[in-house]
């Protein structure tokens, strides 16, 4: 039983989980019906891998857990997804943006982990890869066509990346149980990811006429479960009826 | 309990017919042999003498719904023919790839107003704006489509429109 194995598959499944209820948020809501439901599969994607993550998470911790009982049970301090997935939604700039980030740093990240050591987690990985090279095309195409777009698209952008900057620093430091797997050979080492996903942002960047920020200081604490207050107005929506009627089923 | 069959057996051969009469709930003219997400047919030989079926099945997109309406109607395929044990379980790796998928089953699919998925397999870049493939409308034939999302009706396809007979089509996408 590797503790540091549980947490960082749960770290993982977090992550996809929380971006996927705040994608799912756009359904019937997306600006034209063909990205409503763009939104709506990449949300489905990403609830699919993390009840991948879940089921394997639940087989490490033993004790009648299950993939419910992960998502439904847990509450804020326990959860370990990023930060930057959990913000609101914000306007069709943000979300895309969000996603961009996201996904840029999925793609490298699910690129090394599909050789990781532990075959489950290289197997999730490998699976997820397809689906996020999909993600990442969408997200790139809408930051270039918002950013070099109009006047006002542009502006929105902009707006985005400021809201946005500050919380993509956590995406490459390490969390402790991060850093025990990468020296096992089961994790990735975030600091190659970090120059990929860099370089990958100031291509899209420059195709959408806009600067990565000079700021560099970054939110952090998702990981560990210290969360802005956003996280618990979702796990309330998302929880409330396991919560109210333990073991509900329709 | 241990595993009575190696090689395809007529009992073997019997569950591989049975898995033929499976359809995808979301494309109904596909069984699930077509589809390619069967990966193994295995026979136990229980205490009482009889086989117990486990097949394993591999998700075609991590959160598509019909896999667990495609395990369920195995399910009820097995009982009906008569086995009272059966497992059913799920395989991540290989990944499914839509080169796994029957010629017939492209075949079923144009016949059905969906195109399928490219006998090429054609590569899925991350990279924005990049030419498509030709995409044949399953309609008129006609080669002149226009992409309109990646993304269509389930998360196995995307949405194209034809430019000659005007018709949306859906299109059965390479993964």
């Amino acid at each position: 039983m590797n503790p540091s194995l549980i947490d960082y598959t749960l770290h993982l499944a977090d992550n996809a989980l929380i971006i996927g209820h705040r994608n799912s948020e756009w359904c019937g809501h997306g600006p034209v019906l063909e990205q409503d439901i763009a939104i709506s599969n990449i949300a489905l994607d990403f609830i699919g891998q993390a009840r991948n993550f879940y089921q394997y998470a639940a087989e490490l911790a033993g004790n009648n857990a299950t993939e419910d009982t992960l998502a439904f049970l847990r509450d804020v301090p326990e959860y370990k997804n990023v930060l930057i997935t959990e913000l609101p939604n914000g306007d069709w700039a943000q979300t895309t943006l969000r996603q961009f980030l996201f996904s840029t740093y999925q793609y490298y990240f699910y690129q090394q982990l599909q050789n990781s050591s532990d075959t489950r987690l290289a197997a999730i990985a490998a699976k997820s890869l397809k689906e996020v090279t999909y993600h990442l095309r969408w997200s790139s195409e809408w930051v270039i066509r918002l950013g070099d777009g109009t006047e006002e698209s542009k502006q929105r952008l902009l707006t985005a990346v400021d809201e946005l900057w500050n919380f993509t620093g956590e995406l490459f430091l390490p969390a402790a149980y991060e850093t025990a797997l990468m020296q096992e050979d089961i994790g990735v080492d975030l600091s190659i990811i970090r120059e990929q996903w860099h370089q990958k942002v100031q291509e899209v960047f420059a195709e959408a006429t806009i600067q990565i920020p000079e700021k560099s200081w970054a939110q952090q604490g998702g990981k560990t479960g210290i969360h802005t207050e956003h996280l618990g107005y979702i796990l309330a929506e998302m929880q409330f009826l396991q919560r109210a009627y333990p073991g509900a089923e329709w | 309990m241990t595993i009575a069959v190696q090689h395809t057996s007529p009992e073997e051969k019997k569950i591989w017919n049975l898995l033929e009469t499976v359809t995808d709930p979301e494309v109904p003219v596909l069984t699930i042999l077509d589809l390619g997400i069967v990966r193994s047919v295995e026979l136990a030989q229980l205490n009482n003498h009889q086989l117990k079926p486990i097949i394993t099945i591999t998700p075609t997109y991590s959160g598509c719904p019909a896999m667990d309406v495609i395990s369920m109607n195995i399910r009820m395929a097995l009982l009906q023919a008569g086995y009272q044990q059966m497992e059913i379980k799920q395989a991540l790796s290989p990944a499914w790839t839509t080169d796994w998928m029957s010629e017939e089953g492209k075949n079923k699919l144009k016949a059905y107003g969906i195109a399928p998925p490219q006998y090429k397999q054609a590569v899925c870049t991350p990279e924005a704006f990049r030419d498509e493939e030709a995409i044949q409308c399953p309609q008129c034939n006609s080669w002149n489509t226009i992409l309109v999302s990646q993304f269509g009706s389930t998360a196995c396809k995307a949405l194209y429109k034809c430019n000659d007979c005007k018709e949306p089509f859906d299109y059965f996408k390479c993964h």
